[in-house]
């Protein structure tokens, strides 16, 4: 759905013969690893290239790292939500409500309250969105919109009567406890002496690679083992069979006994309460703002984004958060320098894919990037500093180019976002 | 085939729960609803209240329009609220700038106004059209960035005056302003008058035109459109050029009427008010007028909620239950009527001689 | 009462019949769909369930498979009474339905399609691929079991389908017009598997309304007309002329050919028109030439699935093609090339266009019928002005049809959707004619319609046609094709692959064609 509008997309019947898809050779770990590398090494070139080390800092990688998780868990939330066939634009008004719970929870229970809190709240908006759209058959873009309204509302309400007692402001909670945190410290030391020794590439690597493993929450690792851990769920169990049946053709579903209904419920469920721990990985991390009001900031769409970027599965959402998220810790880590130097970064990029696209012989698809790479190459050579007003929203403009330029070949659940009535053909 | 109970009954329902289900919430915290909700429309009659809220429902009528036109063919334009952002600073900018003449000062600053909305809203429009790419998301991020790009224009370096504390753009000449008509103690927007004539040319767009009736046969089926020889990527340009065009007007009425100027603290989230009351409304010009006024009236009223002790986030909580449960609520009455619809049609067939509708002659099986 | 075990059931009591249906019962608003229905089946026949479009057959069988409760009457099976209330009651009791239109999910493999729902049975690994395989076999299913199902073409998707039932333990199979997408090849397959089952002590029920086939496999069958039984036959004595009078009950309507009106004068004119298939190396329109004359009627034969589709809606401007040309020619002979024009242009160059899903294509269910008049005709007279609409000439044109065309409605206000199928197509083909059009597209014209306004359809047609309108056929029913068309050509894969004369071909020469002459099933 969320590719066209609503309603069915093509005009014409869609395809009457069989389809011979031309099967990729590179199963899709593969792929993701040599993206990996690739991401790298232009980093490590730019870092290199314009004298910005923050490009590829353990620094940036762990202020990365704890800003893609709202992103990653609510990527996830998104896909667990559309693989039912549901789509989940009110993720943001869950993840505000998960703050609000992660906050309360955390400081009358301590950290691991706050997160079932947080998890409890985001499931309540979830469940609400569920009866909207599965019983009631109401517009999901309209229910979602509806949600964000209440769930801001309601937190605020809420926050007002708990927090303003408590902190004096009614936008902010008083300090709540955080997560401890871990480090692999004998690796981290080694990385950090690789650091400093600001080698080409190796360097880079060795802080990235760093800031992964240092400081690292309990959080952060439920969150990240959370991806395969729904990748199995989904392709490998009964369970998630039947709830991606539901996404791809629910009709056919209920007619061989699948609850589709009670899918759908249970699928809203768990995407709620993904939007919740992603507010909680707001509230509950070192770094992080306590509640804070509007401090969600679009992330819920951006997570959307990240899962239309990963077309539907986990380990491309992973990338595309990890994009994103590198996008908003740069930043917040490196400032207006970094941005730039980014800029550079992506120009590199740029005419690797030129080149790849020269190969396959995708004239367009080259000269659009040879234009596309001339006009950020311009950018970046005539400012010292980006606005400093503009800096805070990277991540929203690295958002609207990665689903401009990468909208292509997507696979979406094939009932995603249509309404469903049992009984009916 | 749409009769008065189908239109207002929803509206209605959803109105009476979210009263009730709000008076549950002020007692949970303690207050009295009835006390509440008695200050709130006692508030309408304090002051330049009244007139305040009809100021503000012209502002919320003109952003739910700008959303209904998207909403008649399924295409969200919640980009609303950057739109009329953007178009507000741009046209608060060059009206400072300019000098001219009384009318045509004013008519200049709401041309630039309706041009900058739409050029904020080409953006999500070509992605759509050209790449595919969601305008729901595009628009959310680009509401989001607009927030960057209003501080880097206000700031002193580029357009921004300092006036004692504040900082906003430089204020609009009198030739450049709409007089208002003081009633009461309050002011009334003359805008008012302009919002009721774009509100009639949207009616007889919608239903008097080719492009309306493109407009809402794309709404309702993509693929009859279609076949019957509606250009899907125009009307989706076209549609949010036009969406936007009217966003840039939201800002207008306050601007040219009251403020004229437009800094940091200019108000926001009228742009999902447009949301809010375009679903109340149904689309329809007079529905729209009607949830504008409700809203306004919340909103207003809400502030004297604090005199008795109430958050006053009771309102927007009443808000969002009014919103989801009146598409609820549609959705149930609408059911409802095509059911009864059908029956109609099977006993009005089955009175013309045959004996007892068949499969063959009678509704669809 | 057998579990969803297969293999192991009881053996059924030999006087018992498989399915006994009695006085059953089902109304919806407005329209009595079944009334007092009685059928049996024995155990290990194959049984017929006939009737025309709209006699009720599909909902009985709803009914027999729990996806609908009945308001009146009994269902037994195997000599005990059973309450269905959904299709697992059905599926534990031994009934499996193969639909009509599939129900299978594209993005899915084909083991998840057979596994979903019964993963209590054998688990999704390695027992129920083993399952799956011996399965396969019996059906002559050759995919494995991780490819994706939209890579599969429609015989083999029915494959799956049979699998599917056979997967969790169905005796009773209902198979819901099976033959509607085969080619006559793909149609002896079938029967042949089932005659090969029902040695094994499987029972068929098989619903159709293609007389000859359910002569060539029934051993009993029964009549549906109008929602009730009208009786039972043995299909080796009784002739089809008389089987097709139980279901019509009056005459069959029969499309003759008259004087042939064809003129020399080409009205749209194909030339090479290619088109490219999404993600496969096959082109969906392989260089597609042909003429369609003024006065003619020009049938497309084919098995759904080879372009048909696709050309129809190249032709109207929803697709775009990746070569050729169509051009419209004018009585002066000048010929205007459409490739590149959308399908307004199309349409007031003076195309009309029946659709052969009415309620994707042709219609907007909830609105007015006069809306509807506008629809596909928003820039032309007498509705509309250019840019403004003229309502009143909408409504006055729309109570013109209604009259000219017997749609029986109460009045133009209420929405389509309240219309049957019958009345929806007589609405739209007064529509399609009224823009005095100069070429009509006709795509499954009658698909879904009942029998008198299929008669009025098809006298509409031929009366266009004696004026001078020239008409693009496109039809899976081979009477209607052979009825109404002068000049009969076959598609294949995307091409035009031979030409046959209406009046001397046979629907068996026609079918052999359709198949490639044995070329068989596409992988």
């Amino acid at each position: 759905m969320v590719v066209t509008d609503v309603s069915r997309p093509d005009p014409g019947s869609g395809s009457t013969m069989p389809v011979h898809r031309k099967r990729s050779r590179i199963p899709g770990w593969l792929r993701g690893v040599i993206w990996a590398v690739v991401a790298i090494a232009v980093l490590s070139t730019a870092s290199y290239s314009t004298g910005v080390a923050a490009l590829t800092s353990s620094n940036t990688a762990q202020t990365a790292l704890r800003l893609a998780l709202p992103i990653l868990l609510c990527a996830l939330g998104g896909l667990w939500a559309e693989r039912a066939g549901v789509v989940n634009i009110g993720l943001e008004g869950m993840m505000i409500l998960g703050t609000w719970g992660a906050a309360w929870g955390s400081y009358y229970g301590g950290v691991w309250a706050g997160l079932l809190a947080a998890l409890v709240f985001g499931a309540l908006g979830g469940l609400l969105h569920a009866v909207a759209t599965v019983t009631f058959n109401v517009n999901h873009i309209v229910s979602g919109v509806a949600i964000n309204l209440l769930g801001l509302g309601v937190t605020k309400y809420l926050a007002n009567l708990v927090f303003e007692p408590l902190s004096g402001n009614p936008r902010q909670s008083p300090v709540v406890p955080k997560f401890d945190t871990y480090s692999a410290s004998g690796l981290s030391d080694w990385l950090g002496d690789l650091e400093k020794e600001q080698r080409v590439g190796i360097s880079d690597v060795a802080g990235i690679l760093r800031g992964l493993v240092t400081e690292v929450a309990p959080l952060t690792m439920i969150a990240i083992i959370l991806v395969p851990v729904s990748f199995w769920v989904l392709w490998r169990t009964r369970f998630g069979l039947r709830l991606r049946s539901c996404g791809e053709n629910p009709v056919a579903a209920e007619s061989l006994g699948v609850n589709v209904y009670r899918h759908k419920y249970i699928a809203m469920l768990i995407s709620g309460a993904f939007a919740g721990m992603g507010g909680a990985s707001l509230v509950l991390l070192r770094g992080g703002a306590d509640y804070l009001e509007n401090q969600t900031n679009g992330r819920g769409y951006i997570g959307l984004a990240a899962m239309i970027f990963g077309n539907w599965r986990p380990g491309g959402l992973l990338g595309g958060a990890a994009l994103f998220g590198y996008a908003d810790g740069l930043q917040l880590a490196g400032g207006g320098e970094a941005v730039l130097a980014l800029l550079y970064g992506a120009v590199i990029l740029v005419a690797v894919i030129v080149v790849v696209q020269l190969f396959r012989k995708q004239w367009i698809a080259a000269g659009l990037g040879v234009v596309g790479a001339g006009i950020l190459y311009l950018i970046y050579w005539s400012n010292d500093t980006l606005p400093s007003d503009l800096i805070p929203y990277t991540a929203h403009f690295v958002t609207l180019i990665v689903l401009a330029v990468a909208s292509q070949r997507l696979r979406p659940p094939k009932a995603d976002g249509q309404p469903y009535r049992r009984g009916e053909d | 085939m749409t009769s008065w109970r189908t239109k207002l009954l929803p509206p209605l329902l959803a109105i009476v729960f979210a009263v009730l289900l709000s008076a549950i919430a002020l007692i949970i915290s303690g207050a009295d609803p009835l006390q509440a909700y008695g200050t709130m429309i006692g508030q309408m009659f304090k002051g330049s209240t009244a007139v305040d809220t009809v100021n503000l429902a012209t502002v919320y009528y003109l952003s739910g329009l700008a959303v209904a036109i998207g909403f008649q063919m399924n295409l969200f334009n919640i980009g609303v609220e950057g739109q009329y952002r953007f178009a507000a600073v741009i046209a608060a900018i060059a009206g400072g700038a300019l000098k001219l003449p009384p009318v045509i000062h004013t008519l200049a600053i709401l041309v630039v106004a309706v041009v900058a909305g739409m050029a904020y809203a080409a953006v999500p429009a070509i992605l759509k059209v050209t790449r595919g790419v969601s305008e729901v998301i595009s628009t959310i991020m680009l509401n989001a960035i607009v927030a960057g790009i209003i501080a880097f224009l206000i700031n002193a370096d580029q357009f921004g005056v300092q006036t004692g504390n504040n900082i906003g753009t430089r204020v609009i000449e009198p030739s450049g302003r709409i007089p208002g008509i003081p009633l009461g103690s309050g002011t009334l927007f003359g805008f008012v008058f302009i919002a009721a004539i774009i509100g009639a040319a949207y009616w007889f767009m919608l239903n008097r035109t080719r492009f309306g009736f493109e407009l809402k046969a794309s709404g309702e089926s993509t693929t009859a459109a279609a076949a019957g020889g509606v250009n899907a990527k125009k009307m989706t340009l076209i549609a949010m050029l036009l969406s936007g065009g009217v966003a840039g007007m939201v800002a207008m009425p306050e601007l040219l009427g009251r403020d004229y100027t437009y800094g940091i603290t200019a108000t926001q989230m009228y742009g999902f008010t447009g949301i809010a009351v375009a679903l109340l409304g149904r689309n329809h010009p007079g529905g729209i007028a009607l949830g504008a006024l409700l809203w306004a009236f919340l909103d207003s009223s809400a502030v004297s909620l604090e005199q008795i002790n109430v958050s006053k986030e009771i309102a927007t909580i009443m808000q969002g239950i009014i919103v989801l449960s009146v598409v609820v609520a549609y959705e149930i009455v609408r059911r409802a009527d095509l059911a009864a619809e059908q029956r109609r049609v099977g006993r009005a067939l089955a009175a013309n001689g045959r004996k007892g509708a068949s499969v063959a002659e009678g509704g669809a099986v | 009462m057998s579990t969803a075990e297969a293999p192991a059931e009881a053996v059924p009591d030999r006087g018992a019949p498989a399915v006994q249906l009695t006085g059953i019962t089902k109304r919806f608003p407005g329209v009595v769909a079944n009334s007092d229905v009685n059928l049996t089946v024995a155990a290990g026949e194959v049984h017929a369930i006939c009737g025309e479009n709209g006699a009720g057959k599909s909902t009985l069988m709803k009914i027999l498979y729990g996806m609908q409760p009945p308001d009146e009457g009994t269902i037994a099976i195997n000599g005990e009474e059973v309450k269905l209330r959904n299709p697992q009651d059905a599926i534990r009791v031994g009934i499996g339905m193969v639909h009509q239109h599939f129900m299978l999910a594209d993005n899915l493999t084909v083991g998840e399609n057979v596994f979903l729902g019964a993963e209590a049975l054998h688990g999704i690994g390695r027992a129920a691929r083993a399952r799956l395989a011996e399965l396969a076999e019996r059906t002559g299913l050759h995919a494995e079991p991780d490819t994706l199902l939209e890579e599969l073409g429609v015989a083999d998707r029915q494959r799956v389908e049979i699998v599917k039932v056979l997967y969790r333990g169905a005796k009773i199979i209902i198979l819901d017009e099976p033959t509607a997408v085969l080619v006559p090849q793909e149609v002896d397959a079938l029967f042949a598997t089932v005659r090969e089952m029902k040695a094994d002590g499987y029972t068929f029920l098989f619903i159709s309304h293609k007389l000859d086939e359910v002569r060539a496999i029934a051993d009993t069958v029964t009549v549906i007309r109008r929602g009730t039984t009208v009786g039972t036959a043995d299909p080796k004595t009784i002739t089809s002329r008389q089987l097709a009078e139980m279901m019509v009950g009056s005459e069959l309507p029969s499309p003759e050919t008259r004087e042939s009106t064809v003129t020399d004068r080409a009205v749209l004119r194909l030339t090479g028109l290619t088109l490219g298939a999404e993600g496969s190396d096959r082109n969906a329109l392989d260089d597609v030439t042909f003429t369609v004359r003024a006065g003619e009627v020009l049938g497309i034969a084919g098995v759904e699935g080879n372009g048909q589709t696709e050309l129809v809606e190249t032709i109207m401007g929803m697709r775009k093609p990746s070569g050729g040309t169509i051009e419209l020619v004018d009585a002066d002979d000048k010929a205007r090339d459409l490739t590149k024009a959308g399908t307004l242009a199309r349409r007031e160059a003076g195309i009309g266009y029946i659709a052969e899903d009415r309620t994707r294509h042709s219609l907007l269910l909830t609105q007015p019928l006069w809306v509807n008049r506008i629809l596909g005709y928003q820039t032309r007279r007498p509705v509309s002005k250019g840019q403004l609409l003229d309502i009143a000439g909408a409504r006055a044109d729309t109570e013109r049809i209604v009259r000219d065309y017997d749609v029986r409605t109460p009045g133009i206000d209420v929405p389509a959707a309240a219309l049957s199928g019958g009345n929806q197509q007589k609405l739209i083909v007064g529509r399609e004619l009224s823009g005095d059009p100069v070429l009509l597209i006709a795509s499954h014209p009658t698909r879904g319609v009942d029998v008198g306004a299929q008669a009025l359809i098809w006298e509409n047609i031929r009366q266009a046609r004696a004026a001078g309108l020239a008409v693009l056929l496109v039809s899976a029913d081979l009477d209607e094709l052979i009825g109404l068309s002068d000049t009969i050509r076959v598609m294949l894969r995307g091409r035009l692959v031979s030409e046959a004369d209406p009046a001397t071909v046979t629907p068996q020469e026609l079918g052999s064609a359709m198949t490639g002459a044995g070329e068989g099933d596409e992988e």
